[in-house]
């Protein structure tokens, strides 16, 4: 490769640094608003930049809506809902990467299908069904919906990192004396648990920022932060340090964790056509 | 392998056999006990109503707009991103931030802190250098949906199309530069068509969620004025949820299970091919 001049690559530094700063300025605004005050948001860009900091939009937020009770209820849900399709996913990605029947191919193309049912399609059942065994406006009805949602998902996902472990690894293993069960717990799982974590913190960004079923099936009680949020629809959204201030609490964690999954989300967005 | 298939089996079957059940029948929860066959007047009367029409229309535009913003935007970035730089890693990050901020936030963010004409900052921008503020949701509430769905989905083409680039053979770029290519014949000839694929990959995947767009609608225009912004999802959950017209949301549901499946059709196809 031949060298490429600091001049160049200062140029393509200043293009892109501007350019990444116009997308990600109404986040970069938000952060700043939610530490105005009220009367200070609404002012021009330029007064807002000059006004002073303060931190009484988040302390309004939290007394005024039990904001904290809404975050958690974010984490319930998508932690609980990743967790227990993992707990499913597992042993049938690994069944099907290790131990590939003649149907497999087909089980998987069928599970894809179902993650392309539009939502809307079967809102009315899952409605009725929610309210018929008491499950509207729970956590637990919630995580149920959300993994099956993931599910298909996250075994694609395990899928295409399980068939990246090299067959001959175990066929080693077994040749050095390793019986069944030194075979899954020193060779198999340390090479899968980058593949597992991966699809972990994807899932939980993606039932983090679920919008259709969170907000159909919650009224207040476990109305996770998409839903309250939603909320904010109302005139209330107007007051601007207010809705900054929910709003960058609700964004934060999955902005931290979206830095480190870049890669990973491209493989699982795309079921391992793009890697 | 077996509880996955069979919770997936449950989770496609059940509601999908209601959903076809409830289509054929007159059904309102506000009228219970009065359920009753009425065989395919729910189709009729949910396709020839108007507003099926103009919702038909709405989610074309919004996804026909989404996606060339999308798709022109997104080669465009990755190209950019994928020159040598300093600091590229947090810039790709500042790029791709937008794709990570949940739906009901950056659409009620846009709505009311930036395309609000009176306190919104273009609004305020305007003011300050005394040009008249427009008033982006009264004036263009469709487009303005778009804008706001584009800037959600534009990172992840972006991120789609970069990855796509790294794995660009150099080698045959330098080549191509010894024998004299300039850099837009290198563009076409090249880089191009080894975009081509991702390009449709990202296309469909976007396709599926774009067809399905409801939380930016609900929480900034509620479909309206009228049914100016009103698309297929947000049509079936009024007639649904908010009509409790069980049989005609149904129907509705039906529909769009047929309009989506025509777009998964081609995608699996491409997705089934990596499997070999």
């Amino acid at each position: 490769m031949r060298a490429i001049s600091n001049n160049r690559k200062a140029l393509n530094t200043a293009i892109a640094l501007t350019l990444g700063l116009f997308m990600s300025f109404p986040i970069i605004w938000i952060l700043i608003l939610s530490f105005k005050s009220e009367l200070d948001a609404i002012g021009n860009p330029l007064q807002v930049l000059l006004s002073s900091w303060t931190l009484d939009s988040f302390s309004t937020v939290q007394g005024r809506s039990d904001y904290l009770k809404h975050f958690s209820n974010s984490v319930i849900i998508s932690l609980g809902s990743t967790f227990l399709a993992l707990l499913v996913a597992i042993p049938s990605a690994w069944a099907m990467a290790f131990v590939p029947g003649k149907q497999t191919k087909n089980i998987l193309m069928w599970m894809l299908s179902t993650k392309m049912l539009p939502p809307v399609g079967v809102l009315i059942p899952i409605y009725l069904l929610f309210r018929d065994y008491d499950l509207l406006d729970t956590r637990v009805g919630l995580v149920i919906i959300l993994t099956l949602i993931n599910l298909p998902i996250i075994i694609w996902m395990l899928y295409t990192y399980f068939k990246e472990i090299p067959v001959e690894i175990l066929e080693a293993s077994r040749m050095d004396g390793a019986r069944l069960k030194q075979e899954i717990l020193y060779v198999l799982t340390p090479m899968a648990i980058p593949g597992i974590a991966s699809t972990l913190i994807l899932n939980i960004i993606l039932a983090w920022n679920e919008a259709f079923w969170t907000i159909n099936l919650t009224a207040s009680n476990a109305a996770p932060l998409t839903a309250f949020i939603a909320s904010y629809s109302s005139p209330e959204g107007l007051f601007y340090a207010k809705l900054s201030a929910a709003s960058i609490m609700a964004i934060a964690p999955i902005l931290i964790m979206g830095w480190f999954s870049q890669k990973q989300l491209v493989r699982g967005l795309t079921f391992g056509a793009v890697k | 392998m077996s509880p996955s298939v069979l919770l997936l089996l449950g989770w496609m079957l059940v509601p999908l056999t209601m959903t076809i059940y409830f289509s054929f029948l007159r059904y309102n929860l506000l009228y219970p006990g009065t359920e009753s066959f009425t065989g395919w007047t729910n189709y009729y009367y949910f396709v020839t109503d108007p507003s099926f029409t103009d919702a038909l229309i709405n989610t074309i535009s919004i996804f026909g707009g989404v996606l060339f913003i999308t798709t022109i935007g997104g080669v465009g970035f990755s190209l950019l991103l994928d020159q040598p730089m300093w600091k590229s890693g947090l810039i790709r990050m500042l790029v791709i931030a937008p794709f990570f901020v949940m739906p009901t936030v950056s659409a009620l963010v846009w709505k009311n802190m930036f395309m609000n004409p009176v306190n919104g900052f273009f609004g305020q921008i305007a003011t300050f250098l005394g040009l008249q503020p427009f008033d982006f949701f009264g004036q263009a509430p469709l487009l303005s949906i778009i804008w706001i769905i584009s800037w959600q989905w534009l990172p992840f083409a972006t991120l789609i199309l970069l990855t796509a680039l790294q794995s660009l053979d150099r080698d045959q770029l330098e080549a191509s530069e010894m024998d004299g290519a300039n850099s837009f014949s290198r563009f076409i000839f090249i880089i191009l068509p080894h975009l081509a694929r991702p390009i449709t990959v990202a296309i469909l995947i976007q396709t599926i969620f774009l067809l399905s767009i409801f939380a930016e609608i609900l929480v900034t225009t509620n479909g309206g004025p009228g049914t100016a912004t009103t698309n297929l999802t947000y049509l079936i959950y009024v007639q649904s949820l908010l009509q409790f017209d069980v049989g005609a949301g149904s129907a509705g549901g039906v529909i769009a299970i047929i309009l989506a499946n025509i777009v998964a059709i081609f995608l699996m196809r491409m997705i089934g091919k990596n499997l070999e």
